[in-house]
This record gives structure tokens, sequence and C-alpha cells, in this order.
């Protein structure tokens, strides 16, 4: 009997309740009636309070004046601007913080991780102090510590560190005299991305030309040469303006120039310090899961420990680096949300001034949670796509 | 000496980077002893004899006791350092493996008592809460042990439950009357007052305790075959991790409120902890995820083989070994939610760097903000670091068994 009902399963009879499939959607229609009820309680409940607290709702808030300042923009902005606008600065601020802590973090998390690996002791030994240092604090305990390093223990605007009449170090930042507007910076600029792509071109040819030919280019050198000299061509094309804008003590604080505000530093500081310890954990992991014979293997081809380490044995640890690399990159955009410990105006402050002003908490949380859900869904969608793009083609 | 030579000076250039780095030591270290011990001030009255001497280490002295608990009663101080103790060896017990049984659930029911009795000072519970309680430690025996207990057991959790049930609908119709049994062998202390170590410390122990469950699920829906409660779980948690903790804890702080009736309120450190519990359980699912992926499909299908339903597959294969395979990474998100915990100042609750960056307020002793960042850190530290050496241990441990 057991015998006939193998392979003729259309025989076998099974009450509706022990059938898999009603069952699955039973159970579903179960757990989405629990979660749909309890959104409904919530909602109910939201626009009964709203409705007894008199809180408005809607977005009509975002194009009112929002009337606050805030010490570090990007773009134009006044208290007598929007919402959107207050907003819009935030957002870019937590942008700049970001992208630069990405950076950063990178250059210095690789060279840690690196230096952990060095075959001298001593530097192995510092690099691995410096991880278990910055890992095993909270991210916040070291912002605070910086900002408060920065704003007590630098002198005041009249009694600043004063470098040439140029560099004014005090205690609401660091001031620099920065070249006056001028019509040429924008054409400087396209002739900084001309040379970019340049080298790229540049890099490319130069290894098709290594691979047809054996002979290497000095692609590094020739490229640097077009970023840097492209703009400075242009500079000189354009009468070569030196007007500069100089910053200068006047009353409280220095006018002109321009100014990184310790806030900002804190943070960047903060975010690059504390993410590159785990990164440095990534990248030397990353090395070490590879075969040993890789660095033996570069070593008997006669490559110094450098090269192995760039041409080598980096580009095969970075398929590995990358996926636990995203995560770190997400960590450094949300983690950028603390500036709002320390006073450093970016999405998360501004919308929270927003939100005490108006009283909308849902729509603001909303903004929130929409704004970063998107940046992390960009990040990940780049990672994912250069993921693929370096992962090991078999055939 | 060999070491030396092999180690330090094999060639010319590394034998350079050991002298440049050992004099930047020597001069670093110089510094530091000559600020943080000779030249250091160690009792002052106030923060004024500090200036032109080293590390004012007074501040400390002085501090130390609002730096660890906060705000509570100053003649009580006793509780939140003993409520410390309590679950510091609560904490050391469960990682001996030797407790992984039974005796971690009287190991935990006998710390959380201790610890909470000593924090609140009086524990009340009322009779619709102890039938409730009975409710679902009798359901939840009863489910548990279906497939392994002997038949009276399971008439006893049965039994549990049905009193339970009896009992909340007597009190229901109010046949039944209401009753408060009341445990109070010290004064209440309400949760506002509670600051420091005690605080992280529950924040993070509790916060992750309650996260692991609805984590274990939450997992286990992201790899049902059922499609709603599949998306529904990977909407969640990708919804969570996209998010900073910090929106979370606004939400908690500000949204919550709006979501209750009126007239109910929740206490802000019970808020604050709801949002760390979901925000935890999506992180935790993320880690349970890798381990019951890192099982070969045959496990799945020798359980089905074997007939076992879905709850006996899971309980009985597939979850004492993922989770065996997940504690040292749950481990390490342990100790990323005990640093985590300190974003709960944020929203205004003393967490131990709060109450650290509050000590910091005190005019008579302003200026000294390294001495307290540093004191703070190492405690965190200490924390993180052995937790983090215990995960490492653990994994070459557990791994034992596979390794040859």
């Amino acid at each position: 009997m057991a015998v006939e009902s193998i392979g003729s399963p259309q025989h076998a009879k099974i009450a509706p309740w022990n059938d898999p499939v009603i069952r699955g959607w039973v159970f579903q229609a179960v757990v989405v009636g629990l979660v749909g009820f309890l959104a409904w309680f919530l909602v109910t409940n939201t626009v009964e309070n709203l409705a007894r607290q008199k809180i408005a709702s809607g977005y009509a808030y975002l194009s009112h004046e929002a009337g606050f300042e805030i010490g570090d923009s990007m773009i134009s902005y006044s208290p007598a601007n929007t919402y959107a606008r207050a907003i819009l600065v935030g957002m870019l601020n937590t942008l700049k913080v970001a992208g630069l802590g990405i950076i950063f973090a990178t250059i210095l998390g690789t060279l840690i991780g690196v230096g952990r690996l060095s075959p001298n002791w001593l530097l192995a030994k510092i690099c691995e102090g410096y991880v278990e240092a910055f890992r095993n604090v909270p991210l916040l305990l070291w912002l605070f510590l910086f900002y408060k390093m920065i704003s007590e223990a630098f002198p005041g605007p009249r009694q600043a560190l004063n470098v040439l009449n140029a560099l004014f170090l005090s205690n609401r930042g660091l001031y620099f005299p920065v070249p006056a507007a001028d019509p040429i910076h924008p054409w400087m600029g396209l002739g900084l991305l001309a040379g970019i792509a340049g080298a790229v071109v540049l890099h490319r040819w130069g290894k098709q030309r290594q691979a047809a030919t054996g002979k290497p280019f000095p692609s590094i050198w020739a490229g640097a040469a077009l970023i840097v000299g492209l703009p400075i061509l242009i500079w000189l094309a354009g009468g070569a303006p030196h007007h500069m804008s100089w910053p200068e003590l006047k009353g409280f604080n220095f006018v002109g120039g321009t100014v990184i505000q310790p806030e900002f530093t804190a943070l960047l500081l903060g975010l690059v310090l504390y993410t590159s310890a785990f990164i440095a954990e990534i990248v030397r992991s990353g090395i070490l899961a590879l075969n040993k014979g890789q660095s033996e293997a570069a070593a008997a081809l006669g490559l110094s420990r450098a090269q192995a380490m760039r041409l080598v044995l980096l580009p095969q640890a970075l398929r590995l680096i990358v996926p636990p690399m995203t995560s770190q990159y997400l960590n450094i955009t949300k983690n950028s949300s603390l500036a709002i410990a320390i006073g450093y105006p970016d999405l998360v402050a501004s919308v929270n001034v927003t939100i005490n002003q108006t009283g909308q908490a849902i729509e603001n949380v909303l903004i929130i949670m929409v704004a970063y859900l998107s940046v992390s869904l960009s990040i990940s969608a780049f990672m994912n796509w250069y993921n693929k793009r370096i992962a090991l083609r078999e055939r | 000496m060999g070491w030396l030579r092999q180690n330090l000076f094999s060639s010319w250039g590394n034998g350079i980077t050991t002298v440049v780095l050992l004099l930047a030591i020597a001069w670093l270290l110089s510094w530091f002893v000559d600020w943080a011990v000779l030249t250091a001030v160690w009792t002052a009255p106030s923060g004024q004899d500090c200036r032109g001497h080293g590390a004012c280490w007074a501040l400390i002295h002085e501090k130390y006791r609002y730096i660890f608990f906060g705000s509570f009663p100053y003649e009580q101080h006793w509780r939140p350092l003993f409520a410390v103790l309590a679950m510091l060896a609560m904490l050391i017990l469960s990682a001996d493996r030797r407790m992984w049984n039974k005796r971690l659930l009287w190991i935990w029911s006998i710390g959380s008592a201790t610890t909470f009795l000593l924090m609140f000072g009086q524990i009340n519970i009322s009779s619709s809460l102890i039938f409730f309680l009975a409710l679902v430690i009798g359901a939840g025996g009863a489910v548990l042990r279906a497939t392994v207990g002997s038949p009276i057991e399971i008439n006893a959790w049965r039994a549990l439950a049905g009193i339970g049930v009896a009992g909340l609908a007597l009190r229901l119709v109010g046949l039944f009357p209401a009753f408060t049994l009341s445990i109070a062998p010290f004064s209440y202390v309400e949760t506002s007052l509670w600051g420091g170590l005690p605080v992280t410390m529950i924040l993070a122990t509790y916060g992750l305790l309650f996260a692991f469950p609805l984590g274990i699920l939450l997992a286990l829906g992201r790899r049902s075959n059922l499609p709603l409660i599949k998306s529904l779980c990977v909407g969640f948690i990708e919804l969570i991790r996209g998010v900073p903790l910090i929106s979370l804890l606004i939400m908690a702080s500000v949204m919550l409120p709006l979501f209750l009736p009126s007239g109910m309120t929740i206490d802000k450190f019970l808020r604050a902890l709801v949002a760390v519990i979901l925000f935890a359980s999506a992180y935790i699912a993320e880690v349970i995820r890798g381990g019951l992926q890192s099982l070969p499909k045959g496990q799945f299908e020798a359980a089905d083989a074997m007939g076992l339903t879905y709850f006996q597959k899971t309980t009985l294969v597939i979850l004492p070994q993922a989770l065996r395979v997940v504690i040292p990474p749950l481990i390490n998100t342990f100790i990323g939610f005990f640093k985590d915990t300190s974003l709960v100042l944020i929203i205004g609750i003393f967490d131990f760097l709060n109450t650290a960056n509050q000590a910091l307020v005190d005019p008579k002793w302003a200026g000294f903000p390294g001495e307290i960042y540093l004191f703070a850190a190492f405690v965190y530290f200490c924390f993180c670091f052995s937790m983090s050496r215990y995960s490492k241990y653990l994994e070459t441990e557990l791994n034992k068994g596979t390794r040859r």
C-alpha cells in the first residue's frame, strides 16, 4: 500500500485542515489580520490624539518661515527661508559629513588594517592598540571628547593662535583665507572634472598597452599631473586672479575667509577614527583569508611588499572586503546623525528643531526615515553594483 | 635577541620604523605619565586648585558616585551598586558553558528579580498580571515541551494556562476581586531618578533579552515560504536597519505618546527600552539568519523526511544548531548595543555617558572634560573589551568539534 502511494500523490487525500497550502494561507491571514488590527488601533488613537491636542497634519508647514539659524550651510540660507530649505540644508550637511567620512575612514582603515599585518612587531601592535581603543568605546563619547577638547582647550577668538596672519585657530574653529569669488572658478572646476576623466582614460590605455607590449606606463603620475595641471592651466589662462578673502577679527569673531567649525571637525574626526577601526579589521581579515601562496608567489616574482599588496593581495581581498565594508559605509551615514548631540546642524538636528516648533512629529519623523532610507538604499545599490563588477568571473 | 632581530630590525626600513615609533612612544608616554600621574591633582576642594597642574583626578574623586549612579537618592546608593553587581554576576555566570541548561533560567529569574527589586525598591504585582503570566508561562511550556515532555508534565503546563485563562475571565467579569501583591522592602524610586551604569546595563541587557525572541521570529519569517509573512518581516528588518537609532528614539519619545489611547502614558525609560528592543531585534534577526543559512540543506530535508512538523523541525533540529553558530556574533552585537545605549542621552535619559556629561556642568569644576571622558571611556572599554575577548574564546571553543 505504501508502495502504491509513491509516485501518485494525486491519490493522497488530505483533509483541508492538514493541507499545507491552505494552512499557509490561513496562518498568513491571521498574522496579517493581527498586524492590520495593530495598525488600525495605532492610527485611530493617533488621529484622535491629534484632533484633541489640535495638532495640524500634512506637509503645509514646509513652506512656512523656519525662523531658526543654521550655523553651517552649503547653500545660502537665512532664518527667513522655509522649513523645506532648512531641512534641505541639514540633508546636505549630512551628505557632506557622510561622504567625507567614508573617504577618510576607508583610507585610514586600510592603512591601519595593512599595518596590523606588518612584519614590524611594534607597528602591528600599535595598530592593534588603535583598533581596540576605538572599537570598544562608544562613538558618542569620542564625539563629546573631541568637541569639548576643541571648544574648551583652544583659546577664544581674541587670543586665537595666529599663523602668518592667515590661519586663525580658536575655539570658534579654524579660519583660513580663500580666493575671492571669480568667474574663472566654475571653469577650473570643469577642468578638474576633465582632468579626472582624462586620468581614467589614460590609466585604461596604460593598462592595455602593458597587457599588449609588457611596457608599464606611469599612469598614476601622469594622471595626477592631468588632474592638478588642467585647473592650473585654466587659472593661468584666465589671467591668474589672486585676490583673496582674508579672515579678520571684528568684534567677538572673525569675518571673511572661510571656517572649519569645531562641531564639524569633532564629528568628522570621531566618525573617521571610530569607523576606521572597524574597517581595519575588515581589511585585515580579508587579506588573512587569502591563500598564503598568493603572497609567496608575488614574492617569488620579485614584487616588493608594497607592490604585492597593491597588485596581488588587495585586489583579491577586495572581493571579501566589499560586502562588510558596505555595512560600515551605511553605519557612517547613520552615525552621522549623532551630530545632534554636539550641535552640528545635520538632517536630524534640523528636523528636530522643526518638530519642536511645529509639533508635527509624525510628518517630520517620516522625513528623517525616508531620507535615511533613500541614502542607505543608494549606497547599498552602488556597493552591490561594485561588488558584482569586481566579482570573480568564473567560466 | 633573535626575536628582536626578526621582528623589529629585519631590514633597514624596518629598523628605521622601529626607532621612529619607539621615539614617538617614549615622547607620548612621558608626556602622558607627567600629565596623568606626576603633576596630577588627586584631591582638591574645587576645580580652581587644579589649574596649572596636570590631570584633575580630584574631579572624578568628587563626582564618581554621581557618574555611576546618577540622581538615585544619595544615601540609597548601595541599591544600584548591588543591582549592578547582581547583573554582573548574572552575565558572568551565563558566560560559563556549564550553566547553559535549565540553570540559566534560574540565574536570570533570580538575577532580574534582585536587580529590579533593588532599583525600584518595591514590586507591585496585580492579580491580572499574575493570571496573565500563568497563561503565558503555561501556554509557552505546553508548546515548547509538547514533543519532549511526559504527558503528566504537559498536562501540568496546560493546567497552569487554564488557571490563567479562568482567572483572567473571572477578573474581566468582576467575579474575582482585584488585589495587588506588593513586595516593598525599600522605598520606591521612580525611573526618572535612575542614572549611570545601572541604566546602561539594564537597557543593553534587557533590550537584547527581549529583542532575542523577536529576532528569532523575524529571521524565521524572513526565510519562510509564505509570501505575506516574508515580505512583512523583510520590510520591518530593512526599515529598521536603514534608519539611525536616533530616529527611532525620537519616534519613541515624541510619537509613541500619540499612538496610545488618551490617558494612557508610558514611562520615558520604558519608551527608550521599546525603541532599543525594536532596533536590536532587526539586527539580531540578520545575525540569526546567517546561522540559519549556514546549516546544510540536508538538515531541513532530513527533518521533513522524519515527518516532523514545521514547529518540531524548527525547535528540535534547526534552531539548536543555528543558534550555536551565532553565539559569538551575537555577543559582538551585544557589544554594539552596549555602546549604542549611550544614544538615549539625546532623549534625556541619564545613562552612564549622560551622567558623566552632567558632571561637567558644575561650574565649580568646569574645564576638565578630558579627565571625565577618559574615565568613562575606560569603564566602557573594560566592559566591551572583556566581552570581545570572551566572544573570541567562545568561537574557538565552539569550533573545537568541527576543526581538524
